[in-house]
């Protein structure tokens, strides 16, 4: 499907009051933002907006596909989950696990001052 | 117990019967009319396992600062959580421990919130689809007639935190990883809690219950059983009130501070007229009082969804099947055995099951027996001597097989009962046996009744007027029996010298 289309078919279903599209308006778009710790600049929440109603709109077409009695798809690979032993493998090594870190000292991660 | 197994995962309903009112007794009186408590625990219980959740490093407590940590609980790009089979084992255990219902069919959820203790930014936990579903505890709280029966309402799998340290440095935070990972199960109940006593019963069933299967070992002190204390008030029978949750509170002596503090706090606001924000609140040890710890604005909002890295966690029935044959027994069914017997009361029986440890020496001790008599030592003597100590069963200067010895020495009526507690006294102090002590301190029980006449017969001459008095007065035989006893040192045999002076004194 066409960029074009998609966006049209959006407005058509924001027109018809379609749940999902609707329910992301610019006060969503901050929020999600502001959760997701985004520094989202003022002149791109309006256009962030419009994109995100898009693809709500473009996912919403699969609610037409008829899915009574198909078992919820959970992964692309036909595998189950490995499990591990309940063996001591890893670390042992903090040099190594703070190599990356801005501050460090004694061995802890520095960060500013967080208080609850 | 509800069906055993949910196969695949059936609708999530979040509907919270209301099942209890509270009992008169339990309402909490206001400015303007009784009000009810209503609380739920959600407790966090840390596996026994020795490894993380999702990584090889080391899930021992302590360490140095970061050094228990892997590039995965770092969240170094690329890693890959791969999950511990033995704490899914032990998850299923206590499941089964909560008489729940076990899900063959259950899904790790990324929980998102940003902290610097979290390096992942987000905690894998169980959302929608926990691994141990609706189950129930007896819970017997002192005094009251009827055990309380709190409902289950999940039991999941999910990492712990890092640890931030604030009072190092006056403008930062120190950071160590090393829990971060630690495998938790989260044990959620329903709301069926009236009050802070019920509570920290609740809490302390809990412990009991998943110490028996050694699915954690609930170090309190170490944070590896912890309670998240839901508390809202209402009218009697009236619906439910807006909850504030009371987090990380980690003692049964906090448990009931923090509900009553948090109870008359709600009341007293509602009683103005005011509203209760739900939020979440942080518990003050030293003051005994909770304050608020997130304001509204961050209200928690976090998008929890699937884990992409993790498949779904489908388990063999029959592997539930051979956990379950593998159970050891629980505090419940050894009370219910402790009962039929061995013939204990039941406050007696609960209090000597409740853990696996005291139980066990408490079964040495009763074995070919006095059971009774073996409860009452246990419980009472030892346990206070313990307690006044402050030290652990496993501390105990005394074995069950030596306090076994001690008891042996009462039935073959070598000693009496009085001279017991002496004895008792010198093997807590000395570790010695009981038989050593009563050899080298010649405190054999005298059942030669010569003695014992000789001794009567003096006191007799010495207080005639007592004499004559005693056929008056028959609660005066009590000051003769302990005059003959003290003129023996405590060493008669207690029967004789009850039918030697009763002859005596001419009271049959």
């Amino acid at each position: 499907m066409k960029q074009a289309d998609s966006a049209a078919t959006a407005w058509a279903l924001v027109r018809q009051g379609n749940s999902a599209a609707m329910a992301i308006d610019e006060r969503t778009v901050r929020k999600a933002a502001k959760l997701a710790r985004l520094d989202l600049a003022e002149d791109r929440v309006a256009p962030m907006t419009r994109e995100l109603v898009a693809i709500m709109a473009w996912i919403e077409q699969l609610n037409e596909v008829d899915v009574t009695d198909v078992e919820p798809m959970t992964s692309a690979v036909a595998a189950t989950l490995p499990l591990r032993e309940d063996v001591v493998t890893a670390g042992g090594d903090p040099a190594l696990v703070l190599a990356n870190a801005p501050r460090s000292a004694d061995g802890f991660f520095i960060v500013p001052k967080v208080v609850e | 117990m509800p069906g055993m197994f949910g196969i695949r995962p059936g609708k999530w309903v979040m509907t919270v019967l209301d099942v209890r009112t509270a009992r008169p007794d339990q309402r909490i009186a206001g400015e303007t009319g009784d009000w009810e408590v209503i609380i739920g625990l959600e407790v966090h219980a840390q596996v026994t396992s020795k490894s993380k959740l999702f990584s090889g490093a080391s899930a021992a407590y302590g360490g140095e600062p970061n050094a228990h940590v892997s590039l995965v609980d770092a969240a170094m790009p690329g890693m890959l959580p791969v999950l511990n089979k033995y704490c899914v084992e032990q998850a299923v255990r206590a499941g089964l421990g909560l008489n729940a219902q076990i899900n063959l069919w259950s899904r790790f959820d990324r929980k998102n919130y940003f902290y610097p203790d979290l390096p992942q930014g987000y905690q894998i936990s169980q959302y929608k689809h926990p691994i141990v579903g609706e189950g129930e505890v007896e819970v017997e709280v002192d005094g009251d007639p009827e055990p309380l029966v709190v409902r289950i309402e999940r039991l999941h799998l999910e990492q712990d935190a890092g640890k931030s340290i604030h009072d190092l440095s006056p403008k930062e935070t120190f950071i160590d990883l090393n829990r971060a990972g630690v495998a938790l199960m989260e044990i959620v109940s329903r709301p069926d809690i009236r009050s802070g006593k019920e509570a920290a019963a609740y809490f302390a069933k809990l412990r009991s219950i998943l110490r028996a299967l050694g699915v954690c070992d609930g170090n309190m002190e170490e944070g590896s059983m912890r309670a998240d204390v839901n508390v809202s008030v209402r009218r009697p029978g009236e619906k439910f009130g807006t909850r504030c949750e009371i987090k990380n509170v980690n003692s049964l002596k906090f448990i009931v501070q923090a509900v009553e503090y948090e109870a008359r706090r709600q009341i007293e606001i509602l009683e103005n007229g005011g509203v209760i924000d739900q939020e979440t609140r942080l518990f003050n040890a030293a003051t005994g009082e909770t304050r608020t710890m997130r304001s509204k604005e961050d209200a928690h909002d976090y998008r929890y969804f699937p884990d992409p890295d993790l498949l779904p966690l489908e388990i063999d029935p029959a592997w539930v099947e051979a956990i379950k044959a593998n159970l050891p027994e629980l505090p419940d069914a050894k009370k219910k055995r402790f009962i039929s017997d061995y013939g204990l009361s039941a406050y007696d029986a609960r209090v000597l099951s409740a853990e696996s440890e005291a139980a066990a020496f408490f079964e040495t001790v009763a074995r070919g027996r006095d059971a009774k008599l073996a409860a009452n030592w246990v419980s009472q003597e030892l346990f206070g001597v313990l307690n006044k100590a402050g030290l652990e069963l496993s501390a105990s200067p005394v074995s069950a097989d030596q306090l076994g010895g001690l008891l042996d020495l009462m039935a073959d009526g070598t000693i009496n009962g009085k001279i017991a507690k002496e004895v008792f006294a010198k093997m807590v102090d000395t570790g010695e046996s009981a038989g050593v002590i009563v050899e080298r301190e010649g405190l054999r029980q005298v059942t030669d009744l010569g003695a014992i006449e000789a001794a009567i017969d003096s006191l007799i001459a010495a207080n005639p007027d007592k004499a004559a008095e005693v056929k008056e007065k028959p609660k005066a035989f009590g000051w003769w029996v302990g005059q003959v006893m003290k003129a023996m040192d405590g060493k008669a045999n207690p029967a004789a010298v009850n039918a030697l002076l009763k002859a005596r004194l001419g009271l049959e």
